[in-house]
């Protein structure tokens, strides 16, 4: 009997194949024997980690290639396994020994208050879990070509060291659609989904995974099965009309030209997209730089990682968004805990202003990469123009303090993101906006006040509801009337079965995923 | 015969010694047969450059200044390829990572 399970859809893509659990490490139930025998049982299973890594290292190149370097180097340093050691040695076991000297480790790199630094301590935990496998005798399932992974949550390296020449796919239990591990699945095209909780997972055999809607099929019948291979021989054959329109601009028809820029959140998917594939970056979710339970990133980190997305974009425009947390993105010591409706709190600008210190560190990082490109910047869950005017008056105030130090600095173009209904209902009250981006998510869930991630009521959450269209509809033309730039970031942007709705309504620049950039140009080919 | 060397250098890289400098500066350093020592200041703490757990640790950023020496038979080559990587900038065009 076929099981269906709704989770948060991480990559794109449609896979069906067999099982392959993913073992977390676990210090429990293992007897230690003597000093001795546990200190050999450490370098053994250290060498036979680092014969692992050098073995994978063969089989990957660039970046990837890079970060094994450093695990390997790692392992191969007696540093490393100098603490537990003296633990082993007075009478500690060789499992929590271990786990005790990385966990130390891990946590001096994730006390640092340098992003690069802090990076690693997923690196660090790679390597605890790796040679703890060794030393408990827990292994993951052999590795089989065209597998579906599934498991609580994976790291990078289990990631590289999978088989995918036959296909496969990911399925977590928690995860996380900003992880390392998502970024790498997306680059690849390995369809991911997260947040799908153990209960359903737990003794499924076969999957299927649907990326794009976020769904998983466990022990699918045969009629999944044939919608499964009609919905795949669809995707790729789209697929591959579309990819002659990826290096051109987007012209409809009539030769009308849609502007089609990207939606970005990290450093490090700009490797794997064409900056000649866009008109620019339309949304950077600055989040990306603040993680949850790790120091928050101060104003060179964020310079350095602004500017980045600027050099990538060669003089294309930059539209970064200033931090967007609270509602489903929590950062502890920031956001407030125990809300009763967190999406309808303190988050987005309303939580910003109320952090000026945070806000300001990231305004001057901003005023100064603003020096070295197009840098245009938007402020999200904007309610009322009170929140413009604080937010500029902010600006300026920081720009003043940089200009004091000679830093080079100036206050780019400030728009803001039309989600509160209240926006869309009024644009004409938000005059001092230097443009308009409509997240189209997030309006609507407050349009039709229902939420996505809620299965039960995830159907009522519908962009193209006439509700929704009407007021995007109104947002473009405010925009055209007022010669303010509008465009529109949200999932449906991308989504080639909106495209057509949306232009109709006279949005005529869109920003897309990365992966949906060939797809959303096919598609606006044809209108 | 047996000597010591010394020298600092500006870190220009653009994230400091992160983990792909610090992979080149140990396998570098472990190709000397002097033991070669870095700090963060003049006057220490001084670590082991041929470990890149501690040369991790150290979390040296960029504009910071890295100090050198070598005690040891190749100990004045040791130093001036440790200084000479760093200011090459670990043979790596800064680019943001």
């Amino acid at each position: 009997m076929a099981t269906r399970l709704q989770g948060t859809g991480a990559s794109d893509g449609l896979f069906m194949g067999p099982v392959r659990r993913l073992a977390g490490a676990s210090t429990a139930e293992r007897r230690a024997g003597t000093p001795d025998a546990e200190h050999q049982v450490l370098r053994h299973a250290i060498t036979l980690a680092a014969a692992e890594v050098a073995g994978l290292m063969e089989r990957v190149e660039g970046e990837a290639q890079d970060m094994l370097a450093f695990q390997l180097a790692m392992l191969e340093d007696d540093a490393l396994s100098a603490p537990a050691l003296a633990a082993i040695a007075s009478g500690i076991g060789a499992h929590l020994a271990w786990v005790d000297a990385l966990d130390g480790e891990i946590a001096g790199y994730e006390a640092s208050e340098d992003d690069y630094f802090r990076a690693r301590a997923a690196d660090l935990r790679d390597i605890r879990d790796r040679v703890l496998r060794h030393v408990t005798g827990t292994a993951d399932e052999a590795a089989v070509p065209g597998a579906v992974l599934v498991g609580e949550d994976i790291g990078p390296t289990a990631f590289l060291e999978a088989d995918w020449s036959q296909g496969g796919a990911i399925a977590l239990f928690r995860g996380s659609t900003t992880s390392h591990v998502a970024m790498l699945a997306r680059a690849r095209g390995i369809p991911m989904v997260v947040g799908l909780g153990e209960e359903g997972l737990a003794a499924a055999q076969t999957l299927i995974v649907d990326g794009g809607r976020g769904l998983v099929t466990a022990e699918p019948g045969a009629a999944d099965e044939e919608a499964f291979r009609q919905d795949r021989a669809a995707l790729e054959g789209q697929r591959q009309a579309a990819e002659q329109f990826r290096l051109k601009p987007a012209l409809r028809r009539s030769g009308e030209r849609i502007e089609v820029l990207v939606n970005v959140a990290g450093v490090e998917e700009l490797a794997h997209i064409d900056p000649a594939s866009c008109d620019g970056i339309g949304l950077m979710r600055s989040e990306f730089l603040f993680r949850d339970g790790a120091p928050l990133p101060g104003e060179d980190t964020q310079f350095r990682a602004y500017r980045a997305f600027l050099d990538w974009a060669g003089g294309r425009p930059v539209t970064i968004r200033t931090l967007d947390i609270g509602g489903d993105k929590p950062i502890r010591g920031l956001t407030p805990e125990g809300e009763q409706n967190p999406f309808l709190g303190l988050r987005g600008v309303r939580l910003t202003l109320a952090h000026e210190e945070v806000f300001r560190t990231q305004l001057k990082a901003l005023a100064r990469a603003a020096v070295h490109g197009p840098l245009k910047v938007m402020i999200p869950m904007v309610t009322v123009p009170g929140e413009i005017a604080r937010t500029a008056a902010l600006f300026e105030d920081c720009l003043a303090e940089l200009t004091a130090a000679g830093t080079p600095a100036k206050i780019p173009p400030l728009g803001i993101m039309v989600e509160v209904p209240a926006v869309a209902v009024a644009p004409e009250l938000f005059a001092s906006a230097a443009f308009f981006s409509i997240g189209s998510n997030d309006l609507t869930q407050y349009v039709t006040a229902a939420s996505r991630d809620d299965a039960r009521v995830a159907a009522l959450n519908d962009p193209a509801h006439p509700a929704v269209l009407r007021l995007i509809a109104a947002v473009a033309r405010h925009g055209r009337e007022t010669g303010t730039p509008v465009s529109l970031c949200g999932d449906m942007a991308s989504e080639p079965r909106h495209v057509k709705a949306l232009i109709a309504a006279g949005v005529t620049s869109l920003s897309v995923a990365p992966a949906r950039i060939a797809a959303v140009k096919a598609a606006i080919a044809e209108l | 015969m047996s000597g010591t060397a010394d020298g600092s250098v500006v870190i220009t890289h653009d994230v400091g010694l992160h983990a792909r400098p610090s992979v080149k500066l140990t396998k570098l350093a472990k190709g000397f047969g002097s033991t070669i020592e870095i700090a963060g200041a003049a006057e220490g703490p001084w670590i082991d450059a041929k470990s890149i757990v501690k040369v991790m640790a150290m979390k040296a950023r960029q504009n910071s200044t890295l100090f050198v020496r070598a005690a040891g038979a190749d100990a004045e080559a040791a130093v001036s390829a440790v200084i000479d990587l760093v200011r090459r900038d670990f043979d790596e065009a800064g680019d943001g990572h």
